[in-house]
C-alpha cells in the first residue's frame, strides 16, 4: 500500500538574486519522491535541476536563496514508523537539525568527485569521518571497518591499502565509486545523484550505472538522480520530471513519458535525440527551433512558447501554465491541456 | 588499405605516430613515451564524412591536430591530394605548403566559449583568418562575412556584436563559419557538439550535413558519442589507446562489428527507451595506460575473448571483409551482435 511520499516538495522557489537581475533558478516546483523508488531530472544545462537538488540539502548560499514552498521529508521512514514529518524549507541552513539529516539520511553525489573529497586527507578518512559524525556509538575501529566493507561493495579492488591512498591518485571511474560508497556509507533514505557519470566514458558509465541500480535495491533507498542523459535515465528511473527553465513542465512514470509524452517540449526533446539504431539513422534529425533563454529574459506566459511548435499565439505568450493531470500519474505544464485545470500534483499524491 | 575509391581519396595517413615524453627530475630528463597515437593508418574520400571514436585519451585529439602539423607527428606520413591533383606529403612539406594546406584543413573545437576570443566582435572573428592572409578587404572582405554568416544561419545584423551575446548554439555556429571563411575542403571537426545541449545539438548537426551538401567538404567527425557518428558518418572508425582498432562503413560497424571492444562500446550507450533493458553486460576493468600499454593486444586485460595468443602477440589490422577492417586475433570467428535490438 501506498502512503505518504519520502519527501513531498511544494510550490518551491530558490532565487539568485544578482546585480545584473534575479535568476529564478528554481520556480514553483511541486513534486514528490517515494520512498525506494528512482525518479529521474531531466532538462537541459541551466534549467534548475542542481539548484533543485541543492535546495532540497539546503546548501544553497547567498546570492541564492529559498524563498517560497515546502519540502516535506518523512524522518520515521527511518526508524520504520512513517508520519514523522518535518519540513527542510523551513530550517536554518546551519542549524542541527538539517545538518543531522545532510550527509546522513539525504546525501548526495556529484558530477564532479573532486567537490566532495578534499584532496588534502585519504579517501578512508573521509568516509570514516562522516560515519563518526553521525554516529557516536561506533568505534574508530568500527568505523574503518565498515569503510573498508562499503568500499569492497562499490568494486574498489584491495579497499584495505585502497582507503589509504588520496583522491588524486585514482582514477574517474574509482573516485566516483568512493563517491558513492561515502553516500552510501549512512545507508541514507533518500540519494541524491548529480549528473553522476556525466564526466565519465561510455564504458565506465555503464559500470557505475549498473553499481549504482544495485545498490539502490540492495539499500532500498529513493533516488533523486539527475542527468541531461534521456539514455540514463531511460535505463534508471521508474518516474521522471522534466525541467525547463525553473519549472516542472512534465511529471510521469518513465514508460508514459517515452510512449505518450504530453508536453511539446518533451515531445520535441525525443524526438532530435539521436539513437543507435539496427536500420540505420534517420535522414535527418527533427531539430527545436531557437535556443534555451538567458536566465535574465525569461518570456512571458509559458516559457517555452518562443520555440514551440505548438504554441497558440496570444495565449501561451501570456498565460502562464499551470501543472495540469492528464493521466493516472502523469501531470503536464502546458496550456493545451488546461482546460478544467485543476492541482495536478494534488491529485497525484492522493493515489 | 588501399581501396577500390582510391582515385578520389583526399587524405591519406599511414602509420601516423604522435608521442610525446614523459619528464621526470629537475632536468626533465625524459622517463618515457604517452604514445597518444600509435601507428593510425586510414583514407579520407573527399566528400565522405569518417567519424573517429573512442573514449577519453584513446588520441582522437592528436590524430587530428598531427595531420596538420599542430602536434609534430613522431613518425608515419600523411599525403593530401590538392585541387589539381598533386600529392603533397603533408609530414615532410615546407612552411609555406603548410599554410597552403592549413587553409584547405580547417578545425573545428569542441568548445564555442573557449575558442572565441572574448573580445572580438563576430564580424573580427569570421574575418580574421581572410585578413591575416590578405585574401580579401573592404567591402568584399565584409560581403564574405555576411555570406558566410548567413550560410550558418545566423543574421548579419549580428556581426557587430561580441561573443557573450550569443548561446552555445549560436556560437558553435560562428566557429562553423570562421573555419568555412577559407574555403576549405577538409574540415576536422573535434567533438563539434559535445559542449552543446541536446535540444541545439540536433540543429548543428543538421547544419554540417547540409553545408556538406551545399559545398563538397569533407569531414573527419571526432566525438565519442556513438549516436551521433552513427548519424552523420559514412565510415567509422575505432580508436584504442591510440590505435584504430576497427574501420569500417557505418552501417556495417554497428550491425556486424568484428572487434570486441566496437562490440563493448555499443552494448554501454545507455538505450533511451525504457523497454530496451541495455544495462548489466558492462566491460570490467579500465581503459589501458597509453604510456604503459600491456602487451599483445591492448584490448586483452578487458575483452570477454582473450586467448593465450592475445596476451603476447600484438594483432594486425585486417581487412576482413571488403572496406571492413579490425586488429582482433579472432575477427572472423567472432559473431558479434552489434547495436542491441
Ligand atoms: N551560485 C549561483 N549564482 C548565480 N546563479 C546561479 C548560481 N547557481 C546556479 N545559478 C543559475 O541558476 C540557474 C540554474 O542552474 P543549475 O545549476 O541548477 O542548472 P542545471 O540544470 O543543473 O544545469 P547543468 O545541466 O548545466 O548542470 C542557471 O541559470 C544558473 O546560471
Ligand atoms: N600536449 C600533450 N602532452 C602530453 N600528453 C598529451 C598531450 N596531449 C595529449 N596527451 C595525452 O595523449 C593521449 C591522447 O590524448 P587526446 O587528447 O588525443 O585524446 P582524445 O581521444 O582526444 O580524448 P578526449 O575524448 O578526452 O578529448 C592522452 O593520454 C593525453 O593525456
Ligand atoms: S585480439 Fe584477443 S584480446 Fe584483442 S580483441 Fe581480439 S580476442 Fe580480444
Ligand atoms: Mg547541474
Ligand atoms: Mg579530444
Amino acid at each position: 500500500m501506498q502512503t505518504m511520499p519520502l519527501l513531498e516538495v511544494r510550490d518551491l522557489k530558490t532565487h539568485f538574486f544578482l546585480d545584473e537581475g534575479t535568476v529564478r533558478a528554481v520556480d514553483g516546483v511541486s513534486f514528490d519522491i517515494r520512498s525506494g523508488v528512482v525518479l529521474g531530472v531531466v532538462g537541459e544545462s541551466g534549467c534548475g535541476k542542481s539548484v533543485l537538488a541543492r535546495s532540497i540539502m539546503r546548501i544553497v548560499r547567498p546570492p541564492g536563496r529559498t524563498i517560497e514552498g515546502r519540502i516535506t521529508y518523512d524522518r520515521g521512514m527511518r526508524r520504520g514508523a512513517a508520519g514523522d514529518f518535518v519540513d527542510l524549507a523551513q530550517m536554518p541552513i546551519d542549524g542541527s537539525e538539517i545538518r543531522d539529516i545532510r550527509g546522513s539520511e539525504i546525501t548526495m553525489i556529484f558530477q564532479e568527485p573532486m567537490v566532495s573529497f578534499s584532496p588534502v586527507h585519504t579517501i578512508g578518512f573521509q568516509i570514516i569521518e562522516g560515519i563518526l559524525q553521525h554516529e557516536t556509538d561506533i568505534s574508530k575501529d568500527e568505523a574503518r571497518n565498515r569503510a573498508v566493507e562499503i568500499l569492497r561493495r562499490v568494486g574498489i579492488p584491495n579497499p584495505e591499502s585502497r582507503i589509504d591512498q588520496y583522491p588524486f591518485s585514482l582514477s574517474g571511474g574509482m573516485r566516483q565509486r568512493c563517491m558513492i560508497a561515502m553516500a552510501l556509507a549512512s545507508d541514507p533514505n533518500l540519494l541524491i545523484a548529480d549528473e553522476p557519470t556525466t564526466a565519465l566514458d561510455v564504458t565506465t558509465q555503464a559500470q557505475i550505472l549498473e553499481l549504482m541500480a544495485e545498490l539502490q535495491r540492495e539499500f532500498g533507498m529513493a533516488m533523486m538522480l539527475i542527468t541531461h542523459n534521456l539514455g540514463v535515465v531511460a535505463q534508471m528511473a521508474e518516474e521522471v520530471i522534466v525541467m525547463y527553465l525553473g519549472k516542472i513542465v512534465e511529471w510521469t512514470d518513465i514508460d508514459t513519458l517515452f510512449d505518450d509524452p504530453k508536453h511539446p517540449y518533451t515531445a520535441e526533446l525525443l524526438k532530435s535525440i539521436p539513437r543507435l539504431r539496427r536500420e540505420g539513422q534517420a535522414e535527418r534529425l527533427t531539430a527545436i527551433a531557437g535556443s534555451v533563454p538567458s536566465p535574465y529574459v525569461r518570456p512571458s506566459g509559458c516559457p517555452f512558447h518562443p520555440r514551440c511548435p505548438q504554441a497558440v499565439a496570444g495565449l501561451c505568450d501570456v498565460r502562464e501554465p499551470e501543472l495540469v493531470q492528464v493521466g493516472e500519474r502523469h501531470v503536464v505544464s502546458c496550456l493545451l491541456y488546461s482546460d478544467g485545470a485543476s492541482n495536478g500534483a494534488a491529485e497525484m499524491e492522493t493515489e | 588499405m588501399v581501396s577500390a575509391a582510391e582515385g578520389s581519396n583526399i587524405l591519406e595517413v599511414r602509420d601516423l605516430q604522435a608521442y610525446f615524453p614523459i619528464t621526470a627530475g629537475l632536468w626533465r630528463r625524459v622517463v618515457g613515451q604517452v604514445r597518444a597515437v600509435d601507428g593510425v593508418s586510414f583514407d579520407l574520400k573527399e566528400g565522405e564524412t569518417l567519424g573517429l571514436v573512442g573514449e577519453s585519451g584513446c588520441g582522437k585529439t592528436t590524430t587530428g591536430r598531427a595531420i596538420i602539423r599542430a602536434v609534430e607527428p613522431t613518425g608515419g606520413e600523411v599525403f593530401y591530394r590538392m585541387r589539381d591533383d598533386t600529392l603533397i606529403e603533408a609530414t615532410a612539406a615546407d612552411g609555406r605548403t603548410m599554410q597552403t594546406l592549413r587553409q584547405q584543413i580547417q578545425i573545428i573545437f569542441q568548445d564555442p566559449f573557449a575558442s572565441l576570443n572574448p573580445r572580438m566582435t563576430i564580424y573580427d572573428i569570421v574575418a580574421d583568418p581572410l585578413r591575416v592572409n590578405s585574401l580579401a578587404s573592404g567591402g568584399e572582405l565584409e560581403d564574405r562575412v555576411s555570406e558566410m554568416l548567413q550560410m550558418v544561419g545566423m543574421s548579419p545584423a549580428f556581426m557587430r556584436r561580441y561573443p557573450h551575446a550569443f548561446s552555445g548554439g549560436q556560437r558553435q555556429r560562428i566557429g562553423i563559419a570562421r573555419s568555412l571563411v577559407m574555403n576549405p575542403r577538409l574540415v576536422i571537426a573535434d567533438e563539434p557538439v559535445s559542449a552543446l545541449d541536446v535540444s541545439v545539438q540536433a540543429q548543428i548537426l543538421n547544419l554540417m550535413q547540409d553545408l556538406q551538401q551545399d559545398l563538397g567538404l569533407t569531414y573527419l567527425f571526432i566525438s565519442h558519442d556513438l549516436s551521433v557518428v552513427q548519424y552523420i558518418s559514412h565510415r567509422v572508425a575505432v580508436m584504442y589507446v591510440g590505435k584504430i582498432v576497427e574501420l569500417a562503413p557505418t552501417h556495417e560497424l554497428f550491425t556486424r562489428p568484428m572487434h570486441p571492444y566496437t562490440q563493448a562500446l555499443l552494448s554501454s550507450v545507455p538505450a533511451p527507451n525504457p523497454r530496451v533493458k541495455s544495462l548489466g553486460q558492462s566491460l570490467e576493468g579500465e581503459v589501458a595506460d597509453p604510456a604503459n600499454p600491456p602487451a599483445g593486444c591492448y584490448f586483452h586485460p578487458r575483452c570477454p575473448f582473450v586467448q593465450d595468443v592475445c596476451r603476447e602477440t600484438e594483432p594486425e589490422f585486417r581487412e576482413i571483409a571488403p572496406s571492413h577492417f579490425a586488429r582482433c586475433h579472432f575477427a572472423e570467428d567472432l559473431d558479434l551482435p552489434g547495436v542491441p535490438a
